[in-house]
Parts: structure tokens; sequence; C-alpha cells
């Protein structure tokens, strides 16, 4: 699930621009940089055995069979898999699903919290949207399972009120991107509903006084002022969601747990990796399937320091 | 939006803007709800028995005798084996912790005040990798480790776990802001060597990103599912894995559970509470320096 997501400021994402600070005045430079590379010297071997060596080798993996070269063989068989299609399409549903709620629900939440005046109403709002975070992975979707089975749901009456039963029936195959959505913006959205609210403070109170003394609404001044502020962090957080919600694979494993497979373990593409290295034993299919996922996440993360490069100039 | 502002403008208010907030008011109930009462639900379904569970309310609060016996069921479940789970969890998220903070804070001062051959190709590469989310270089990681023969070794959580280049973008960030380079080079001018630089006047100046990386790796690597899944089993396990497998145990998702040991729904609540209570502690103690920390993340422009 969401780990918390990295707040990363998308203002500070360094480029080229500000890059060449003034080092030229000192003469220490190559006893400096010595003791630069003693300091990167654990994470650089770090990040060579955890992040390029596991790429290369899934590469490796991806393109051989049996230590032979064999092309594109091992991604045509996956993409004519029958599953492989399916999950996909699971995957780009929730996906739909979660980055709409995302956008629409934490921009609306952030300006609303931000327009509180009273001010520890609006600390804790933030708070309380906030604290789900701490509640990841398998334990989220555990506390879920009881959320969405209505013999013992603290929103039973909702459930029961909706049609439903009994756990099987709210997670039938049709409702899971629904769910899945609910789980992921419970956990993550606070996250960013904080985020998004430190950028409407950098709005200047000039502009908002303005506006207010222009006989603007508070609608119209969220949409023509601090709408556009945020649009920045609004990709990025698009994009960042985007590339997390590929990856779905705790939610539908743990659910296929507990639903004795009425959630079906080939749900998503991670689960499908999943079944090739471990059920079949194919490792070449496997890292075929995340060398496949690993693209879209390097395309999409390149594509956002390109983009905020392009922010920059402006 | 409050008795306060509400009553302070009564009069310049137009029916307009009472619905206006009136929907406001709705929207911050509505999902104030959604993000708080599950969490009150697992607070109390710990206290009670199972068919108060399914019978009674859900906020209703059982009682601390049934907490006990809920706790004692937990513990004695398979000869203790949840405790040995959560040692787990904190050994893998400690000692990952440690070589975390010993390598990124190091990493990320050199990145942001020494110059060296490299040093861009570095940076640009930690922040690709940091925009990837964790989870895709799993199964990678997975299939390297196992051509290295790791799997099952407490080394093949712990060593990718200290992987965390979120954390040195962070330190990264944080020296290349708040600390200036005069104030090291004047040091350096008194005759203090890199590494006294570093130990002396750097290292006092960053406890804030040292809390700040410390908080995000711990937290991250307590939640993590996918990797301690796929690369230790058995005994070894985290607390998040052995909680899925709980779930086989438990008669109402599993009525075909085989094992005639069971466990009960509150009892499931509880261990569930239990494998979060560290992380969620940590937020309620940090949630001022958490806040804040982000919200300045947010406005570093």
């Amino acid at each position: 699930m969401t780990v918390i997501s990295p707040p990363a400021p998308a203002g500070v994402v360094p480029t080229g621009r500000r890059r060449p600070a003034g080092r030229r005045g000192t003469k220490l430079n190559s006893g400096q940089s010595r003791y630069g590379y003693l300091f990167v010297s654990g994470y650089t071997l770090l990040l060579i055995a955890f992040g390029l060596l596991p790429t290369l080798y899934a590469v490796y993996l991806a393109f051989t069979r049996n230590g032979a070269f064999v092309g594109v063989d091992n991604f045509v068989r996956v993409f004519n898999d029958y599953r492989f299609l399916p999950a996909v399409a699971h995957v780009a549903l929730y996906v739909l699903f979660w980055l709409v709620s995302l956008i629409v629900f934490v921009v609306i939440l952030a300006i609303v919290v931000h327009g509180i005046r009273v001010r520890w109403l609006g600390n804790s709002a933030r708070f309380l949207f906030y604290i789900p975070g701490a509640i990841a992975g398998a334990s989220s979707v555990l506390l879920w399972l009881f959320v969405l089975d209505p013999t013992v749901s603290p929103v039973s009456g909702l459930l029961h009120a909706m049609g439903y039963e009994s756990l099987v029936n709210v997670v039938a195959v049709g409702n899971l991107p629904v769910v899945f959505t609910a789980i992921a913006f419970w956990a993550g959205a606070g996250g960013w509903i904080v985020i998004m609210y430190g950028a409407l403070n950098n709005i200047s109170t000039d502009v908002m006084e303005a506006a207010r003394i222009d006989g603007a609404s508070h609608v119209q001044t969220a949409w023509h002022i601090q709408l556009p502020m945020l649009a920045k962090w609004i990709s990025y957080m698009g994009i960042m969601s985007l590339a997390a919600g590929t990856q779905l694979f705790v939610e539908p494993k743990v659910l296929a747990q507990a639903t004795k497979n009425v959630v079906p373990e080939d749900y998503s593409l991670n689960q499908l990796a999943y079944l090739y290295a471990f059920r079949q034993n194919d490792f070449s299919g496997s890292a075929a399937i995340s060398i496949t996922l690993l693209v879209v996440a390097l395309g999409l993360s390149t594509v956002f320091i390109f983009r905020g490069r392009l922010f920059e100039r402006d | 939006m409050t008795d306060h502002t509400t009553r302070r403008r009564r009069a310049t208010l137009t029916p307009g803007q009472w619905i206006g907030r009136a929907v406001v008011a709705v929207v911050l109930a509505v999902f104030t709800a959604f993000f708080i009462l599950p969490i009150i639900w697992l607070i109390l379904a710990p206290t009670k028995t199972n068919n108060e569970l399914l019978l009674s309310g859900p906020f209703s609060v059982g009682s601390l005798d049934q907490l006990a016996a809920n706790w004692n069921e937990l513990f004695a479940f398979g000869g203790g084996v949840f405790a040995t789970w959560l040692g787990n969890s904190a050994f893998y998220s400690f000692a990952a912790l440690g070589i975390t903070l010993l390598v990124s804070i190091p990493a990320g001062y050199a990145l942001a005040l020494i110059e060296f051959k490299g040093r861009r190709l570095l940076l640009v590469t930690t922040l690709i990798v940091m925009l990837i989310p964790n989870t895709a270089l799993v199964l990678p990681i997975f299939l390297e480790l196992s051509a290295a023969k790791l799997i099952g070794s407490p080394l093949a959580v712990i060593l990718p776990f200290s992987f965390f280049p979120f954390g040195v973008y962070l330190t990264y960030i944080y020296f290349s802001t708040a600390v200036s380079r005069d104030l090291l080079n004047a040091a350096r001018i008194d005759g203090a060597g890199e590494l006294r630089v570093f130990g002396q006047v750097a290292m006092p100046l960053a406890t804030p990103v040292i809390a700040l990386v410390g908080f995000f790796s711990f937290v991250g690597n307590w939640n993590n599912y996918f990797l301690p899944f796929l690369v230790v089993g058995g005994q070894k396990i985290p607390v998040q894995v052995g909680l899925s497998n709980l779930l086989a145990n438990v008669p109402a998702f599993n009525p075909t559970t085989a094992t005639s040991i069971v466990i009960q729904l509150p009892t499931l609540a509880l261990a569930t509470l239990l494998s979060v209570a560290p992380i969620l502690i940590i937020f309620l103690f940090a949630q001022r320096f958490l806040v804040e920390g982000m919200t300045a993340g947010g406005t570093k422009e």
C-alpha cells in the first residue's frame, strides 16, 4: 500500500539551473573530493546493490531463457497469457478511480481546511486526516476487512442498506476498484492534504485579500487563484500516485487470502509476476512483467523530473 | 464554519453563504468520520468477545477483562509466535534504520556541500530511483537475492530496507538550504579537517533532518509487506507478513479452516492494532513535528 508519500517538493528538484554553487574560491578541492567519495561510498554501494544490479539482472532474465538470449519472447509469452489483459484492465480501472478521487477530494479538502479560520480546528482536521497514514501494508487491509464485513463493520448499517450481507458480497470482483480506492485513499490522502495545505500557505495574503476586496466569493478564489497555484503539486501527486497504483499487490493478495480466492490471486500485474516466479518457477516471465512495470514507473519519474525543470524555467 | 466565525459575520451572510457553510461543514464531518471511525473501531474491538463484536453496536465498549483474555489468546497462539513476529519487525526496522542513517546522512551532506566528480550523476540517479515506487524493485531484488543465495537470511530484509534514496534527497535538500558553505569554510580555514567539519560543524545542525529521515525510514520499513513476504519465511517473518498468515486461522473469514487452533475476530483486531501500535504512537507524539516538516517540504520554493 501507499507508504507515506515522500513529500518531495517539486520546486526544489535539483536542475541544471542553480547547480554550480560557488565552490571555486577553495583550494582544497582534491582533498575535499576524496572525502566526498568517502561520504557517499556506503550509499553508492547500496544504490548499486539494490537499485542498479537488480534492474540489470531483471533485464537480463527478461531477455533470456535458461541462459540463452531469446529477444522479446518472454514479453510476448507473458502478454499473450490469458490472465495478462484482465490484470491490466483491473489495475487501470483502479488507478483511474484512485486518481480521480485523490485529485478531486484532496484539493477540495485542502482548500476547505485552509479556509478554516479557527486555528485549532484546522490543525486538528489536518492531523485527523493524516493519522491513517500510520496504518499501511497488511494492517490497513486487515482493518478494512473488518470495515467491509457487514457482520462486524463500524458502518454495518450502511453496508446493509446497500444490500450487502457478507464480506464476500462486498468484495465481489466488480466492486474491487472502489474497495481498493477506498483503502488507498484512506491511508494516503492525509499526507497529500498536508502537502497541498503547505503549498496553499505560499499564496501571498495580499493576493487573497485583493480578491476578497474585489468581491470574489470563496469558490471564485479557489477556482481562479488557489487551483492554478496548486497545479504543479496536483501533477506531482497524479504522477506519483499513477506510478504507485500500477504496483497494486498487498490489497488483492491479502483479500485473496481472506476470502479463499473470491478475490482472484491473479487480479493485479504484480500478483501475476509473483505467480510466475513462485507458482510456475518462471523467473524470466516474472522479470518480463516486472521490467514492464518498472519501465512505466521510470518513465513517469523521468518525465516528472523533466517537467519539474520546465516549471522552473517559467 | 464554526460558531465563532459564523457568529461574527452572521449579519453579512446571505442565504447562499449559509448553504455554502453548511455544505463545508457536512463535507468536513463526513471525511473526518471516514478517516477516524475505522481507527476508533479498531481500538474498541479488542475489548469485546466474539459475540459482543457481532451483536452489540460497533462502538460499544467491552471490558478490560476481555481485553486481557484476547491478549492471552493472541500471545498463546502458535507458542507465542506473535511476539516473535513483533521482535523480527523491530529487529529489521531498527537495523535498517541504523544503516540508513549511517550511509544517507554523510551522502546527502557530501552531495550538497562537497564538490566531486560524478556528483551530479549520483544526484540525478538518486532522484529517479527515489520517485520509483519501492514495490517496483521488489521482484527484481528478490530475483537478485535468490541468485546470491541470500533468501531466508535477515540480511535479505535489512540490506534492501537500508537503501533509502529519499533519505539522501531529504538530507541533500536540508544541507543545501539550511547550512551555509561559508560556515564550513570558516571551520576549514581554522584548520579543521573534513571529518571534523562534518562531525563537529555539520552534524550538530542536522538533528531535524536526522529525525525526519529516521521517521520515514522506520515507518516505511515497519509497514513493508511485499519484500519480507518474498525473502523470508517461517520464524523469520515480520509482523506484517505474520498478520496475513493469521487470517488462515480465522474461522469467520475462512469457514474451511482446517487447523484446530482458531483465532477469533477480536483477537485478530488486537493483532492488527498491535502491529501498527508503534507507528501510531510515533505519529501521535510527533504530530506537530511531522505536519510542520511536511508543510515545510511543501513551502520550500
